[in-house]
């Protein structure tokens, strides 16, 4: 109709419908841990505000679940829709992960729907919180079972080609490959890390409006810290994650620093452009930091893409992606560590208009990091589906119509999209904290 | 018991979970939306609500669960019927994503509004007709192979009278399980209006739920005359779901036993939805896929079992505290907790 290239489109439109859900995804791994501290915290203090924090969060937080689960069921069936040879392959190995998945979604779910209607339920508040343990692990599981499938498609391991057929399939080998330890637990901990900065930038940013001051500078001040304590995280799982990919897709480690030759003491480039005989021009280079990335050593050989032909080089493109989460991770880990030492030492400046403003573009930095990281992971894969074994025009689908298709989902998240933050914003407009905290203090509770 | 079979019994029981519990929500969600536009909305509403507003996200997962599981036991389906379904399926998704959302929109956002209300309801007919046309597409004669690559034939599709047949019955048995349930619903919170009128939809729409059934079993004579054989040589298990049909609308009619109705209203689409599950065995897609050619390698297949019995001992225990807790406490019911 449009373009009539089905494994275009189908990219496309996968690229479309993860770069979405990926947004609620996060926002679904990440904020019943923090929702869940602020409880606790609440009930530890006695503080009405944390226990308000609490309550409020987990209202908001229905709505991106609604809008997590129904773009989580599209990339479900999308997987076998638009690529459906893929699908077929890999159910034989990697299904069960995906199984799993669900059944950690529906633990989450049960138990999200008790814990928003029992509020005044229970009469030990310890009780109501408990009923978070299993909403925080679903989220959790979830994020892990469905990593756990992409670093499948990375590292694809657990069975054996013997003659184009599949062999001795090990479905839990096939869940342990040498790609998860370190994707998994990156997701985790920048989903955390990302809602942390969220939240903190939304209390900066009240806070700057003139709203409730105590309530928001407390919640300012614990997601500083939680945000700063999974930065760290990050990043030192983010160098293990240099090294697994040194080790086990350098092919995909030498696109992303343009590291074209097989060289000892390399550099590392950010950013940079490159021009027409593929040299690097106006990058930031560091030396010997992509050897001491690879392989903890300044002096290590760190293999380039001259060792791989040329229709198995990833889009050079992912460099802007890798570089881009990198910063951005960088940028919130020390804007975190400034203000916890400013806090510490009483310094006021964090407390200016300027500092309060780098909070607050913190909280769409680190989505765009989330974003940059996924792009740079899933673009970074190509010409694979599943590496070294189908490419992306082997497991796409041939059915015409994509194209229409891929017009409909961009109408439809852009209604879901427009939606949540409408819904989100009455939401919170209608009930401001003040007028929440007053009907407390009147002992009244509706 | 083979493999084969455990892992489709596993599967087909969810769709039929998911068929019940989703016919309850999309029905309610009509009767909702014709409720305010007759400007009776203040009866129905309160009682439909109260049975949503817990439950919703895990009708959902009953959905997710059977088609994951369908590629997980059998891949080759994930590529016959991803291949074929492209269009029909996005639609599916599209209506459901809409409808999912724009739920939790309301309820938790701007209450009340007309549009969102009659949206609802709309998806509650037309998910169900979109998805039963996969039962169509299964009964065989909509696909080709052009060059080893299934592709489905709308032309086909949209002309056969067996595909209407299958979506008016989609859409009647969603008003039929909704209704029944409702009415039982209405009356234990002790709604006394709300109960009479649920219970007029269900005489409503029990009779044109026999009919539309009748009228498949008719038009599979002539679209797959061996899926219609093995129906006659099930016939029993139609029966008995038609005896429970008659018993259910007796009691309705005489206005007793409502929580009696509900259970044998289950037992006559469980006879009716598993005749037809057993009659349409091997065959997952006539006639080019069975669920012996299509499955997926022991160790998977074990693993997979292993797994859903495991999951199962975790979520029993708790989908009965959440139905405990919301549906069958009584307080909570009559809407005295809130």
């Amino acid at each position: 109709m449009f373009i009539d290239d089905p494994v275009l489109m189908s990219r496309l439109l996968t690229l479309l419908t993860l770069s979405f859900h990926i947004f609620y995804a996060t926002v679904g791994v990440g904020l019943p841990l923090m929702i869940m501290l602020f409880h606790w915290l609440g009930i530890k203090k006695d503080d009405i505000h944390y226990i308000l924090m609490a309550r409020r969060l987990a209202k908001g937080f229905v709505v991106t679940v609604a809008v997590g689960v129904v773009t989580g069921t599209a990339i479900g069936l999308q997987l076998a829709l638009l690529w459906p040879n893929f699908m077929q392959l890999a159910g034989h190995i990697i299904a069960l992960p995906l199984f799993m998945e669900v059944f950690a979604f529906f633990f989450e779910a049960i138990f999200l729907g008790i814990y928003l209607y029992t509020w005044d339920r229970f009469d030990n508040q310890k009780k109501h919180l408990l009923l978070l343990v299993p909403v925080a692990i679903g989220g959790a599981m979830s994020a892990f079972f469905i990593t756990v499938v992409n670093s499948f498609m990375n590292a694809p391991g657990g069975f054996e080609m013997i003659n184009g057929e599949l062999a001795n399939v090990n479905p839990l080998l096939a869940m342990f490959t040498v790609a998860m330890p370190t994707k998994v637990t990156h997701v985790l901990a920048t989903a955390y890390m990302t809602i942390a900065f969220t939240l903190a930038a939304i209390a900066a940013f009240r806070l700057m409006k003139g709203s409730h001051k105590a309530y928001y500078k407390k919640s300012l001040n614990v997601m500083m810290k939680v945000g700063f304590v999974f930065a760290i995280a990050a990043a030192i799982i983010g160098d293990f994650s240099g090294k697994y990919l040194a080790e086990h897709q350098p092919e995909k480690l030498a696109a992303a620093e343009w590291h074209f030759e097989t060289d000892e003491q390399a550099p590392l480039i950010l950013w940079g452009i490159l021009d027409e005989n593929n040299e690097v021009k106006y990058g930031i280079e560091i030396p010997f930091a992509l050897s001491i990335l690879a392989h903890s050593d300044p002096n290590a050989e760190v293999i380039g893409l001259d060792q791989f032909p040329e229709e198995h080089h990833p889009p050079l493109i992912i460099h802007y992606f890798f570089d881009t989460m990198i910063t951005i991770g960088m940028f919130m880990l020390t804007l975190s560590f400034v203000f916890l030492v400013a806090r510490w030492r009483n310094w006021t400046f964090v407390d200016k208009k300027w500092y309060r403003w780098l909070i607050v573009m913190g909280a769409p930095l680190s989505f765009l990091g989330i974003q940059a990281g996924w792009w740079m992971s899933e673009v970074g894969r190509q010409p694979w589906i599943l590496r070294g074994i189908m490419t992306v025009d082997e497991g796409a689908t041939t059915a015409s119509h994509v194209d229409l298709v891929f017009f409909f989902f961009v109408l439809l998240y852009l209604i879901l999209g427009v939606g949540t933050i409408v819904v989100l914003r009455k939401m919170f407009k209608d009930k401001p904290v003040e007028k929440e905290l007053e009907s407390y203090a009147g002992g009244d509770e509706q | 018991m083979s493999l084969e079979i455990i892992g489709i019994t596993v599967l087909w029981l969810f769709l039929f979970f998911y068929i019940i519990v989703g016919s309850i929500d999309f029905g309610a969600g009509v009767f909702n939306a014709h409720s305010i536009i007759n400007g009776k909305q203040h009866v129905l509403s309160k009682v439909i609500q109260r049975y949503l507003s817990p439950v919703w996200e895990v009708t959902n997962v009953f959905f997710v669960f059977f088609f994951v599981g369908i590629i997980g036991f059998f891949p080759d389906s994930a590529f016959l019927f991803g291949s074929v379904l492209l269009v029909p399926a996005s639609i599916s998704i599209i209506l459901l994503a809409l409808r999912g959302s724009y739920y939790a929109f309301e309820s938790y956002g701007s209450q009340g509004h007309r549009g969102y209300a009659f949206m609802y309801g709309a998806t509650g007919i037309l998910i169900p007709a979109s998805l039963s046309v996969v039962l169509t597409i299964s009964e065989g004669g909509f696909v080709y192979m052009d060059d080893g690559q299934p592709v489905l034939s709308y032309e086909l599709l949209f002309t056969s009278p067996l595909t209407w047949a299958i979506v008016v019955l989609s859409i009647v048995a969603v008003l039929y399980i909704s209704s029944v349930f409702l009415t039982w619903y209405a009356s234990k919170t002790e709604d006394q209006e709300a109960t009479g009128i649920m219970r007029k939809y269900v005489l409503i729409w029990a009779v044109p739920l026999i009919v539309a059934a009748g009228g498949i079993i008719f038009e599979l004579q002539n679209h797959n005359s061996a899926h219609f054989d093995s129906i006659l040589n099930l016939w029993w298990m139609f029966a008995l779901s038609f005896v429970l049909w008659a018993v259910t609308l007796w009691l309705i009619w005489n206005k007793r036993k409502y929580g009696l109705a509900v259970w044998l209203m289950i037992g006559q689409f469980a006879f009716a939805f598993f005749g037809y599950g057993i009659s349409h065995y091997p065959y997952l897609l006539y006639p080019y896929l069975t669920i012996y050619d299509g499955f997926t390698n022991e160790a998977m297949a074990i693993s997979l079992i292993v797994v859903f019995i495991l999951g199962m001992m975790l979520l029993l225990p708790s989908l009965y505290l959440l139905l405990r807790l919301f549906l069958f406490d009584p307080k909570y019911v009559k809407g005295k907790r809130e």
